[in-house]
């Protein structure tokens, strides 16, 4: 199985939509390599662009953001291009159904967290790394700040979504079973 | 404990029950387009497993953007093609015989109550209006969709929404789905299906059942669903008649589809729409609703009439009855492409494709085209678009742009005046 975590980074908005996070304008592209420059390029936060571009950003291996994350159009690419710039957790306090199918399905893991744990995290001072451990279902945030302690918050994972991660994903698991 | 049409669907389908409360089901109708497709094909290619599951329950289509506008998108295009060719799938729409998928499907009769439907397109829960569970799904659903002929869900929960009164001139699905939106929020039915009842779904037209269901996915639904009922009837009859001695025995065979009245909901909204009036998005999320006459006024730059929510006739239709006799205000740009080659030419029988032209409009050909801002009317930066679409998003139609999500007959009220305008300034009043 992956390993899972590391540096995060905070999106701190609700309803950031599939468009947002590959416009549809490279879905006309037929390799997931394509996505990798164009993450979040539409990405609005407090009105204003996102950059993408950062070092912050460059180094993130986690997303922490609010809720329904993933809405909008069915677009596979927005995981993708998560997949691509080697981002394999998503921690939400809810996501739209098909993106949280979507990563389960290549293998990476949507965690939802209650309300309170997310506002926790965005709380947090420093930089955020995030260690996950399945078996437990918990993850650990730790700051680079050494007046931030560390915040441990315990999660639900479906048993199924458990099967996919573990089988690398729907296909490798539907292949095998059906 | 009675059963919703959902769950009825969810029985007869179920192949597998992985864990309490996923469920693995069978899917009657695979749906294919050239932008979430090709991918899936090269993946299985790759994989070594290049096969159908059976080319009979696949359907596909070449439609977000037809004609190719350059190497890429003719590089999707052919993928479909060969891929087509070489599993022999036989219903393969191309160029001259293509149009939006959730509109060109359904006019095939590709679907029928009870069915379970997915594609990679969230706006599959269009086929909802038929009494199906329709859902959009990501490429790897859709490669299993496609080998497999299964797909898992975490089993939803049914939300009935009550449409009572009814709808008042100037007044459409378009504009009952938006209020329903507001009402639920973007995520609000998410994990869920809804389920449309009451005399204003009865007295609804096919067309205006599959706006309804189309927007489904915009509070977050699974599926949009429509008890199928005798207009369901109707719409099918030419590809069921053999099936059946007549209308009424197919009404009365649809009715096992129905819910029971002791089914349960997990929430049941009851929203009278007589006093509603047309309503319109401002901002960036398609629950950022308003009554129109609060928008009243907002200069647009282009008119997008179209897509899979309102490309039919009967939008075509209600678009024309206002535009009869009148042009595009100076400086604005229109845009109507008719949503399949049947629409196309009902369109041109009635008249209306001529109406559109003395109007200024530009008629494309059957595409996704702008709606997404892939091709054929994409916004630049700062400008406004009065839309029929289903998505305001920012960047949707264009980077930097502006949707304003409407109807028909607003948008072709927007056309005349270039701002922002309540429809009904120009209905006769009946």
């Amino acid at each position: 199985m992956k390993t899972f975590g590391g540096p995060a980074i905070l999106l701190d908005r609700s309803d950031i939509n599939t468009d947002e996070i590959i416009p549809a304008k490279y879905l006309t592209e037929i390799t997931k390599a394509a996505m990798k420059p164009h993450l979040l390029e539409d990405l609005l936060l407090d009105g204003k662009p996102f950059d993408a571009q950062s070092p912050a950003m460059q180094q993130a291996r986690v997303v922490i953001t609010r809720a329904n994350f993933g809405c909008g159009s069915s677009r596979e690419h927005a995981v993708w291009a998560f997949e691509v710039n080697d981002i394999n957790i998503v921690i939400a306090a809810s996501f739209a159904r098909i993106f949280r199918q979507n990563m389960f399905n290549c293998g990476i893991l949507a965690i939802e967290l209650p309300g309170t744990d997310i506002e926790q995290l965005f709380r947090m001072r420093g930089q955020l790394t995030i260690e996950v451990d399945l078996d437990k279902t918990e993850m650990t945030a730790r700051s680079n700040d050494p007046a931030q302690g560390p915040i441990t918050c315990s999660f639900e994972m479906n048993p199924f979504d458990r099967d996919l991660v573990a089988a690398g994903g729907w296909l490798a698991y539907a292949d095998k079973k059906f | 404990m009675g059963r919703t049409i959902a769950s009825k669907i969810f029985a007869a389908h179920l192949r597998d029950t992985p864990t309490p409360g996923n469920m693995i089901l069978d899917i009657d109708v695979v749906m294919c387009h050239e932008i979430t497709t090709p991918i899936a094909i090269m993946d299985l290619m790759e994989k070594g497993m290049d096969r159908v599951f059976d080319p009979t329950k696949i359907k596909a289509v070449i439609d977000h953007v037809t004609p190719a506008k350059d190497s890429k998108t003719a590089t999707q295009g052919k993928i479909m093609r060969d891929w087509a060719r070489r599993h022999q799938i036989r219903d393969f729409f191309d160029i001259g015989a293509n149009g939006v998928c959730h509109a060109l499907f359904p006019e095939k009769g590709f679907i029928r109550p009870g069915y379970t439907v997915i594609m990679g397109d969230s706006h599959t829960c269009t086929h909802g209006a038929f009494g199906a569970f329709a859902a959009g799904v990501g490429t790897t659903d859709l490669e299993v969709g496609i080998l497999k002929g299964v797909c898992s869900f975490r089993a939803p929960e049914t939300m009935r929404i009550i449409l009572t009164g009814t709808l008042t001139q100037g007044v459409t699905a378009k504009d009952v789905i938006l209020a329903v939106i507001k009402r639920l929020t973007v995520n609000g039915a998410t994990d869920k299906v809804i389920e449309f009842v009451g005399p204003v779904v009865d007295a609804m037209t096919m067309a205006a059942r599959m706006t309804l269901c189309n927007m489904a996915v915009e509070a977050g639904a699974t599926s949009g669903l429509c008890l199928p009922d005798r207009v369901t009837a109707e719409y099918l009859w030419p590809f069921i008649k053999d099936q059946y001695a007549t209308i009424e025995a197919a009404v009365q065979d649809f009715s096992k589809w129905h819910s029971d009245p002791d089914a349960n909901y997990v929430e049941t909204i009851e929203l009278d729409i007589s006093t509603l009036a047309p309503q319109v998005t401002f901002a960036f999320k398609p629950d950022q609703v308003k009554n129109i006459s609060e928008m009243e006024g907002t200069p647009v730059d282009q008119i997008y009439i179209g897509s899979c929510t309102n490309g039919r006739i009967e939008d075509l239709r209600d678009a024309a009855a206002i535009l009869r006799g009148r042009t595009l205000a100076v400086g604005v740009r229109g845009i109507v492409t008719p949503a399949t080659p049947a629409i196309y030419s009902q369109a041109l029988e009635e008249g209306i494709i001529k109406i559109f032209m003395d109007a200024g409009f530009c008629v494309l050909n059957p595409t996704c085209g702008a709606c997404l801002g892939m091709s054929s009317g994409v916004l630049a930066a700062g400008e406004v678009c009065a839309s029929t679409t289903n998505r305001n998003f920012n960047g949707r139609m264009g980077k930097g742009g502006m949707v304003h999500l409407m109807s028909p007959y607003s948008a072709a009220a927007a056309a005349v005046t270039g701002t922002i305008t309540d429809p009904r300034r120009f209905l006769k009043v009946s």
